[in-house]
C-alpha cells in the first residue's frame, strides 16, 4: 500500500500514522521534516517540477517496498511558502519488523533529499532571498545506501 | 519541436520558465542540447555556465549529460536538489 502526495496544504501526522496502522502490522517509522528556525529566516519556498515530482516519490516508495518487507509506505511532501516550525515532509513506513520500519523510513528520507525534484528559496527579515544549495552531505547519505 | 523546462535559479538566469526549441540533428546529447541553448541569450549562457550545478531530466526521469536525447518530448534543466 503506497501512499503519495504533494501538495500545499499541510498534512495530519496523527492521521497519517493512523493510516500505516490500518496496515494491520507491528512496527510504523516516520519521519517529519520541518522548517529550522534559523536567524534572520522568514519564510522558505519550495519550487518542484510538478509532473516529475509524484512519479519521483512513487520510485522511491517501490524501491523501498522492493528491498525491505513494508506493508505500507506515505510519502507527502509540501511545496509552495512556508514559515519556520511548519512542517514540510513526512515519511512513514510499516513493516512486520522494527528494523526494516526504521531503516526504510532513513533510505527514504535520504534519497528523497537527493532524487525528488523539489527546491528551496529562502526569504529573510531583511526581504533578501537565495536558493539553497545542495549539500555534499546529503548525496553522501543517500550513496551510502548503494 | 522539444519542450525545455527551466526550474530554481537556473529559470531565474535563463529569465525564462519554458520554451519549445527543434535543434539540429548534430545535437545528440543533453551536453549537446546544453551548448545549444547556452547560444540563445546571455541569460541562457549563464544558466548552463557551470555544468557541475545541472541537473537534467528527460520525459521525468533524471539522466546524466552524455544521455541521448532522439525521441525526448521534454527536457528539463534545474539545479541539485534541496528538498526534504
Amino acid at each position: 500500500m503506497i501512499e503519495v502526495r504533494v501538495h500545499e496544504a499541510d498534512f495530519d501526522v496523527g492521521v497519517e500514522s493512523n493510516r500505516l496502522v490500518h496496515a494491520g502490522v507491528g512496527a510504523i517509522a516516520s519521519f517529519v521534516g520541518i522548517v529550522r528556525a534559523e536567524d534572520g529566516l522568514a519564510s522558505l519556498t519550495l519550487d518542484h517540477y510538478p509532473s516529475m515530482t509524484e512519479q519521483a516519490l512513487r520510485m522511491l516508495a517501490v524501491q523501498g517496498a522492493q528491498r525491505w518487507d513494508l506493508a505500507a509506505v506515505t510519502l507527502i511532501h509540501r511545496f509552495g511558502t512556508l514559515h519556520p516550525g511548519e512542517r514540510i515532509v513526512f515519511v512513514g513506513t510499516a513493516s512486520p519488523h522494527r528494523a526494516a520500519a526504521l531503516e526504510a523510513c532513513s533510505y527514504l528520507i535520504d534519497r528523497l533529499k537527493t532524487d525528488a525534484p523539489f527546491w528551496k528559496r529562502e526569504t529573510f527579515d531583511d526581504g533578501s532571498a537565495a536558493w539553497v544549495e545542495a549539500r555534499l552531505s546529503d548525496d553522501a547519505a543517500a550513496t551510502r545506501w548503494g | 519541436m522539444i519542450k525545455i523546462l527551466y526550474f530554481a535559479w537556473v529559470r531565474d538566469a535563463a529569465g525564462i520558465a519554458e520554451e519549445s526549441v527543434a535543434p539540429p540533428k548534430s545535437v545528440s546529447t543533453v551536453g549537446d542540447l546544453g551548448d545549444f541553448l547556452a547560444a540563445r541569450s546571455d541569460g541562457h549562457a549563464r544558466a548552463f555556465a557551470d555544468r557541475a550545478r545541472l541537473r537534467c531530466a528527460i520525459d521525468l526521469v533524471l539522466v546524466e549529460f552524455d544521455a541521448p536525447i532522439a525521441g525526448a518530448k521534454e527536457i528539463a534543466f534545474f539545479p541539485p536538489v534541496t528538498g526534504g
